[in-house]
């Protein structure tokens, strides 16, 4: 009759098939990508052999198309991860602050650009941002440029391309901090006569950081190995990491090098993703 | 009555933010229905290039292919990530749990790059280890994609769980249940909003990948992400604009009720 202590010992057994699964699926490909990272290029099928040598990493670090794309992905997704953080804050706070009927809406009007194809967002710009684009064809139009301005291939495309995607990522998690605090917190600093943005900068902002750090955690981590936006808005002063990466396999098809790469950018995004890890673990 | 006071400018930073994302979807969509095969010049209504979107046959079969990948991984992902946000959720501290998260959840903050590689990786070396899978087509992308989509699903289904009672199935456990009835009979049908948000969520990231898709498949798959992209790196062309269009439309119309309606209604 009483079988339940052995149940609830047996439900860990449901551990079991996913454990296996992230071994096969997630565990043994990443450990196959730093295996052949220490081999060596070859003509053959597969391109490479096995070793067990540094002199792939030596080579990305001393090449600076290598290195210098990892310093370009670091600079570009910092700086979108701060401008993301400037346009998303105030929006999450007007979404914490609208009445609590409309909130579902606004949120829902967030969350519906993730829902839609990032490649197509990504075109969406295209069309804009182009020499013939409508952009410049409206600027012409009306006479204020003789000339196409170069709205794309440069940084601006990239930074505008990457705060236009990873908005929504930046929003959810400072509306999600706000929308937790306490009413009255706000609502006694302004009975004893502090005004809104002496209470916003007292109260509000200091308890909404956990949320930033969450938000510009996950701008910053996807943004830093991306690939589409670079490849269709940048050029060649935005050459970001995750595009070296393509170009290392598609074109020059040295596995090894393309593996090296991978490795150290996943080596590169473990402290971020371990801090994240460790916000989310706490609940943000 | 408003007691808690808006600083001034944060219903215009809130308009402003909405417009800068919709106005260059409105924009994309408009211009679908244009007759100029310009796609910033307007010069009249038109379906057409939805009746050629309709016509073209390397589109459809892709569309065709990238539809059934998605439907399996989706059901592949909610299986595995059900059960592994079931074991974050509810089995505690049991052993080599960090692991199990680190690599539950690496297939969602790695970049895609990596996972696409690492998985061609694992592909190749199968091929000349078993003879599997040979010409990387549906099952192979489905695989990988359902990879992807476990982590999602899994967090989804973790974070219901914290608002769910344990006492209900330790109730059916004390009554006697095993733990896969327990599980079956009371758990999981509470779960299921979750279980079909991230069946959702799974469907709607295969759907939408190129990178990882583009690594995986062999000669002989074109998914519709890689074959629109290998057409915008060509150019711009309307009949674009109507797919993305006619994407945009279905996903408005899942998301509304995979996310809004269902949180209006829990």
């Amino acid at each position: 009759m009483s079988t339940a202590p052995w149940a609830r010992q047996a439900r860990r057994a449901f551990v079991l098939p996913a454990f296996l699964w992230l071994g096969a699926t997630v565990a043994a490909p990443l450990a196959l990508v730093a295996a052949i990272s220490l081999g060596e290029a070859t003509q053959g099928a597969p391109p490479f052999e096995w070793g067990f040598s540094f002199a792939n990493y030596a080579l990305v670090l001393e090449d600076d198309i290598y290195w210098g794309a990892f310093l370009t992905s670091a600079r570009i997704a910092g700086t979108s991860t701060a401008i993301c953080l400037l346009v998303g804050y105030p929006m999450a706070l007007g979404i914490a602050r609208s009445p609590p009927t409309r909130r579902a809406f606004l949120l829902f009007l967030v969350v519906l650009p993730f829902w839609t194809s990032f490649l197509v967002r990504v075109y969406a710009w295209l069309g804009l941002l182009r020499p013939t684009g409508l952009i410049n064809s409206t600027l012409q139009a009306v006479g204020l440029i003789d000339e196409p301005i170069g709205l794309i291939a440069n940084a601006f495309a990239v930074h505008l391309g990457i705060v236009y995607a990873y908005l929504p990522f930046m929003i959810l998690p400072i509306y999600a901090t706000l929308e937790r605090l306490d009413p009255a917190l706000v609502e006694a600093a302004q009975d004893l006569g502090s005004k809104p943005a002496r209470t916003f900068w007292r109260i509000t902002f200091p308890m909404s950081v956990p949320g930033m750090v969450a938000g510009a955690l996950l701008v910053f981590i996807p943004a830093s190995g991306e690939f589409v936006i670079p490849d269709l808005l940048g050029g060649p002063d935005t050459q970001m990491i995750g595009r070296v990466l393509w170009l290392e396999f598609f074109q020059n098809r040295d596995w090894p090098v393309a593996c090296a790469i991978a490795t150290m950018l996943a080596a590169l995004l473990a402290g971020p993703i371990l801090a994240f890890d460790r916000l989310r673990v706490r609940g943000t | 009555m408003n007691m808690v006071r808006t600083l001034s400018f944060v219903p215009a930073a809130l308009g402003a933010g909405f417009a800068f994302v919709y106005v260059p979807i409105l924009i994309l969509v408009v211009f679908s229905f244009n007759e100029s095969r310009l796609v910033t010049v307007w010069a009249g209504f038109s379906t057409r290039w939805y009746a050629e979107l309709l016509g073209n046959v390397r589109m459809l079969e892709a569309a065709g292919l990238s539809l059934g990948i998605a439907a399996a991984s989706a059901c592949v992902s909610t299986a595995v990530g059900t059960l592994a946000g079931y074991a974050l959720g509810r089995l505690g501290r049991f052993r080599l749990r960090a692991l199990f998260t680190l690599l539950l959840l690496a297939p969602m903050v790695l970049p895609e790059v990596i996972l696409g590689l690492s998985m061609l990786m694992t592909y190749s070396a199968l091929d000349r280890a078993i003879g599997w899978p040979g010409e990387r087509g549906f099952t192979a992308i489905a695989l990988a994609h359902a990879t992807y989509g476990t982590a999602f699903v899994a967090v989804i289904v973790e974070a219901r769980l914290r608002g769910l009672d344990p006492a209900l199935e330790e109730a059916a456990l004390d009554l006697g249940a095993g733990p896969l009835q327990a599980f079956a009979r009371v758990t999981l049908p509470l779960l299921l909003p979750a279980v079909a948000a991230g069946w959702l969520l799974a469907f709607t990231l295969s759907l939408d990948d190129l990178v990882i898709a583009s690594f995986v498949s062999g000669p002989g798959a074109t998914t519709l992400p890689m074959l629109v992209y290998s057409s915008v790196r060509l150019g711009l062309s309307p009949q674009i604009n109507a797919l993305a269009t006619v994407m945009i439309a279905i996903v408005a119309v899942l998301a509304y009720f995979g996310t809004y309606r269902a949180q209006n209604r829990s």
